[in-house]
């Protein structure tokens, strides 16, 4: 009899980012029932699994433009053995980073206040919300990151190469039509 | 008088002549060493320090040195790699290299080296400097955010069209790329789309206005061969 092969467990997350990076996870199409057989998921957008358990694989989307991002940041690394950063915007913070010329109460006031349209706007203050940060950031910045998949978004072809490459044991190698910043 | 002779380059035989420096014998036999700042129409700069090549232990910038004969180089070896990478991820770094709202993505020799050197990530801490873009000009515009001081422009502005209209200014971690008007302003300036210095542009910093991204992702300069086996890339859309 066959023993069941033990399962990868991999959790994916978006933080600043578009999940674009997810999409073009999604885009390995048919490979993905390929996959399922080696993985399970813990916590993803995939599964809807609010926190991050044990994992092998973490897999991260976006970089950090706010407390919560940094928060669930750290909640992967310490659960996962492996981390991959996923796309431009956890590699080098993207277009979200865009803003980090201009100060963070200039761009609440313009989007709240002074923009054309806006009457007697204020600031949102729930104590709910996670604050903003003065800069949006990558993600190696704050923690070890052990693998990164470039791209806006990268290729689902960069992505299967990467992942097969790390369930096969091997060291993942893009290469020339693979590697992409844009 | 041009008098032929060889040295070897990670191995190979390189023929070269007197005038020669080890990178232009290099690229004459279709050997690639990583280079920025070099560009074969202009006198070296030996700056970016890209080409950097190790000979009897030492390192020596191969765009400013001269070969001689039965001299043993070395070039694409992991520690020169993986000094390159460290020189480009400090250059990705140090200015504001957003690639997907790039113009010049496709076509950019930092890029384009990057991936040759397999630059998973920038490594280090991002400066995120405040670069004003300059778009006086009404035919092509300055984002300086993307300037890796290369000083080509410099060159072919004060050599070839004889204006001096781009200059490096300050020092060390304040130098920085200006525009030889009073109002600083390009417009100010006697700057012409014909001018050479509107064509050498290694990155995304002078760009013709009313083209960008004409050419569709997958025909742009290096969607097709890597920068080492386009040893004299010439920039589409220029």
């Amino acid at each position: 009899m066959n023993t069941p092969v033990k399962k990868l467990r991999v959790a994916t997350t978006s933080l600043a980012g578009c999940f674009g990076c997810h999409m073009s996870f999604l885009d390995i199409d048919e490979r993905l029932l390929a996959l399922v057989e080696l993985i399970e998921f813990d916590r993803s957008p995939l599964t809807d699994i609010k926190t991050c358990g044990p994992c092998d694989i973490g897999i991260i989307e976006g970089g950090l433009c706010n407390a919560e991002n940094v928060h669930v940041l750290r909640e992967f690394r310490a659960n996962c053995t492996t981390l991959i950063a996923l796309g431009a915007c956890a590699i080098n913070g993207g277009l979200p980073a865009q803003r980090n010329h201009l100060a963070l109460t200039t761009i609440l006031e313009e989007v709240y206040h002074a923009q054309h349209g806006l009457v007697d706007g204020f600031i949102p203050n729930d104590p709910e919300l996670p604050l903003p940060l003065n800069q949006v950031h990558p993600i190696h910045e704050v923690v070890k990151i052990d693998y990164f998949i470039p791209g806006c978004p990268p290729s689902a072809d960069a992505i299967w190469k990467v992942l097969t490459d790390l369930l096969a044991g091997r060291e993942p190698e893009l290469g020339h039509g693979l590697i992409h910043y844009d | 008088m041009t008098q032929s002779n060889s040295f070897i380059l990670d191995g190979a035989t390189i023929p070269y002549t007197n005038e020669q420096t080890i990178i232009q014998a290099a690229m004459a036999a279709g050997v690639y060493i990583p280079h920025l700042c070099y560009n074969p129409e202009f006198k070296p700069h030996g700056s970016c320090k890209l080409c950097t090549v190790k000979i009897k232990g030492r390192q020596v910038a191969s765009c400013t040195e001269k070969p001689q004969a039965g001299m043993v180089v070395e070039s694409n070896t992991k520690e020169l790699n993986d000094e390159r990478r460290n020189l480009l991820q400090m250059l990705f770094v140090e200015g504001n290299h957003f690639c997907p709202s790039c113009e010049k993505s496709g076509d950019c020799q930092l890029q384009a080296t990057a991936y040759e050197l397999d630059m998973m990530s920038p490594h280090f801490d991002h400066f995120y400097p405040d670069r004003p873009v300059d778009a006086s000009h009404p035919d092509y515009l300055l984002d300086f955010n993307r300037c890796i001081l290369c000083s080509i422009c410099v060159s072919a502005s004060r050599d070839v069209d004889g204006k001096n209209v781009f200059a490096l200014a300050g020092r060390g971690i304040n130098s920085h790329l200006v525009v030889n008007s009073k109002s600083g302003d390009l417009a100010d300036t006697g700057f012409s789309a014909n001018d050479k210095a509107a064509q050498v542009c290694p990155v995304g910093v002078i760009l013709k206005k009313r083209v960008g991204f004409a050419i569709p992702i997958g025909e742009r300069s290096f969607d097709e061969k890597p920068i080492s086996a386009t040893p004299h890339p010439t920039v589409k859309g220029a």
